[in-house]
């Protein structure tokens, strides 16, 4: 079979690679946030909780604001460091 | 019993997803790449369509109605679960992404199974991949299929053959059609439905209930846990929770139904655009839903069948029309699920199997004749299954997405980033992982607290980065 190697150097890995080390580094955040304030602040007893917006504070903070922020940060990341490459070997952009 | 303000719209839904299927039906017939376009849609999806088939496709019947239930039963630890989700709008796209994309063109793949044959040229790879989608999607499609006829049952007082029938005709009939094109844009019309459906829900329930700080102190004074992070019972472990990260978080790359939606997208413009929208769209969808289930708790205490919860909380805060609009949203939910399912379980059969073992070079006419007949036939198959499942299939469908979550992984991810991974690795990987799946799920759930897909993917991946380095070595020492 004579199928090209993907191994071979292309500029777009590169690229590409970049971009993947990205999304790990997100989720690893991603996680960090939820899992210290769901547990760092929801730990103690109920009757001690504070609140936002009438939801539990260890609530509002990893998952309402945990999710916005992500989408924040979502956005930052493709407008800074995600580059418009061809996919197709012979693509214009 | 017959419930109009329930038919009318699903009835509605039905009409304009055979429309959409005619339509896309059209560039089947022209297309001058049949494979390509019934299966993949041409790689043309703009990031939209891209985002939404890739939400729905994931957030499936079973988050849609047991996942609402679960969190009604369990308190806010559930919705902190279930948004683990979250990471799937951007991860999936971002680490298979751009590389996958290239390569996939490259190879001119068109499935999965495409992908993994060029990368390692192992025939035992192609046959192993291929029956680790045949057995655990078909189980899943299954399942699915029976969730569909039920819902419609108890939503329109049909008796379960006329339900079944209704829901297959709809399902077959746009998919054999009009292919992966129908099916995407079906699955962007429905993740809208899903979006604005469960807000207006949402909505409702939080002024049925008094407005927020009143809902969470009648939950507080039923039973305080349900507003901890450690559910009802207080025995939702962070290491448990945690682990769903791995089920319904990352792992996700590895589903096959997910993974080929990597490679259908036009360009990288369409790509970046997806990721933002899949990443708003899935939290919102997962953060409104499962709350639904936990505010509605106060409001209708005492529901026994979690999968109820949502049907019955609709009806009793909205009006009865848009009850019924709002409840077109889980039938949207199987529907999205089950059509691509069904795409992929036939793209397996024509493409992986027939082309490539049985005529590599059939006519174009006839590969097109045959991707249609053998995408009615596995419907027809599944639907006799429906009828009276077997308890094997719901065996089966118990491991299907940690199942296939443990086969691919590594395969797919490792084959793509790593170039000493090799044919033995993958091979190995693929053993281990479902292997070990299975058997710690039978006989050993929850290793380290955790759930068990998380030490299968962690023994899959040793497997394949040891097997792929001493198989490596020993050819370089032959060949020197």
């Amino acid at each position: 079979m004579n199928k090209p190697d993907i191994n071979q150097d292309d500029f777009r890995y590169k690229i590409a690679n970049k971009e993947a080390i990205i999304g790990i580094g997100l989720v690893l955040f991603n996680f960090a946030w939820w899992y210290g304030f769901a547990y760092g602040l929801g730990s103690k007893d109920p009757s001690e909780y504070s609140y936002v917006l009438g939801l539990p504070a260890w609530f509002f903070y990893s998952c309402v604001l945990g999710f916005i922020v992500m989408v924040i940060l979502v956005w930052i990341v493709l407008k800074l460091f995600f580059t418009d490459i061809p996919l197709d070997d012979d693509e214009e952009i | 019993m017959m419930n109009w303000q329930a038919i009318l719209p699903l009835l509605l839904i039905i009409m304009i997803i055979f429309v959409i299927g005619m339509w896309a039906g059209k560039y089947v017939k022209t297309t001058d790449s049949f494979l390509q376009e019934y299966f993949l849609g041409g790689r043309s999806l703009g990031g939209f369509v891209l985002a939404m088939t890739m939400v729905t496709t994931y957030g499936s019947a079973s988050s849609f109605l047991s996942g609402p239930g679960t969190a009604y039963n369990e308190g806010l630890a559930w919705v902190l679960l279930s948004m683990t989700q979250l990471s799937t709008g951007y991860f999936v796209l971002m680490i298979l992404g751009k590389k996958f994309a290239i390569v996939t063109r490259k190879y001119k793949a068109i499935t999965i199974v495409d992908f993994l044959r060029d990368r390692y040229q192992s025939k035992w790879v192609v046959i192993l991949s291929a029956m680790s989608i045949l057995i655990f999607l078909f189980s899943a499609m299954s399942a699915q299929w029976i969730g569909g006829g039920r819902l419609i049952q108890s939503l329109t007082g049909f008796s379960y053959m006329t339900a079944l029938f209704i829901f297959s005709i709809s399902v077959l009939v746009y998919v054999v059609i009009g292919g992966f094109r129908a099916v995407a844009i079906t699955d962007a019309l429905q993740g809208i439905i899903m979006l604005i459906g469960t807000l207006i829900l949402l909505i409702a329930i939080i002024i049925a209930g008094g407005g927020v700080p009143n809902i969470i102190s009648n939950l507080a004074a039923e039973n305080p846990n349900l507003i901890t992070p450690f559910g009802a019972n207080a025995d939702l472990t962070p290491a448990y929770v945690s682990s769903f990260w791995v089920l319904v978080g990352v792992g996700v790359v590895a589903l096959p139904q997910i993974a080929v939606r990597t490679m259908s997208y036009k360009n990288s413009k369409s790509m970046h655009l997806g990721i933002m929208i899949s990443t708003i769209v899935v939290g919102f969808i997962m953060l409104n839903m499962h709350l639904i289930g936990v505010f509605a708790r106060p409001i209708m205490p005492g529901v026994e069948i979690g999968d109820t919860v949502m049907p019955l909380v609709a009806q009793q805060v909205l009006p009865s029309w848009l009850a019924g609009i709002i409840l077109a949203a889980p039938m949207a939910a199987i529907m999205t699920t089950v059509n691509s399912l069904l795409l992929l379980v036939s793209s397996t059969i024509v493409k992986d199997i027939y082309l490539n073992y049985i005529e590599p070079d059939a006519k174009e006419t006839k590969v097109k004749g045959l991707s249609m007949s053998v995408t009615a036939v596995i419907g027809i198959i599944v639907i006799t299954m429906s009828l009276n499942p077997p308890d094997l299939i719901i065996w089966l469908n118990l491991f299907s997405m940690g199942g296939l979550e443990a086969a691919f992984i590594w395969p797919i991810v490792m084959g793509l980033y790593w170039k000493k991974g090799n044919k033995y690795g993958a091979i190995a990987s693929m053993i281990t992982g479902v292997g070990s799946y299975i058997m710690f799920e039978s006989f050993y759930p929850q290793p380290f607290g955790m759930h068990s897909v998380v030490t299968a993917i962690v023994l899959a991946f040793i497997a394949y980065v040891s097997f792929s380095l001493v198989t490596g070595k020993n050819r370089v020492a032959l060949e020197n």
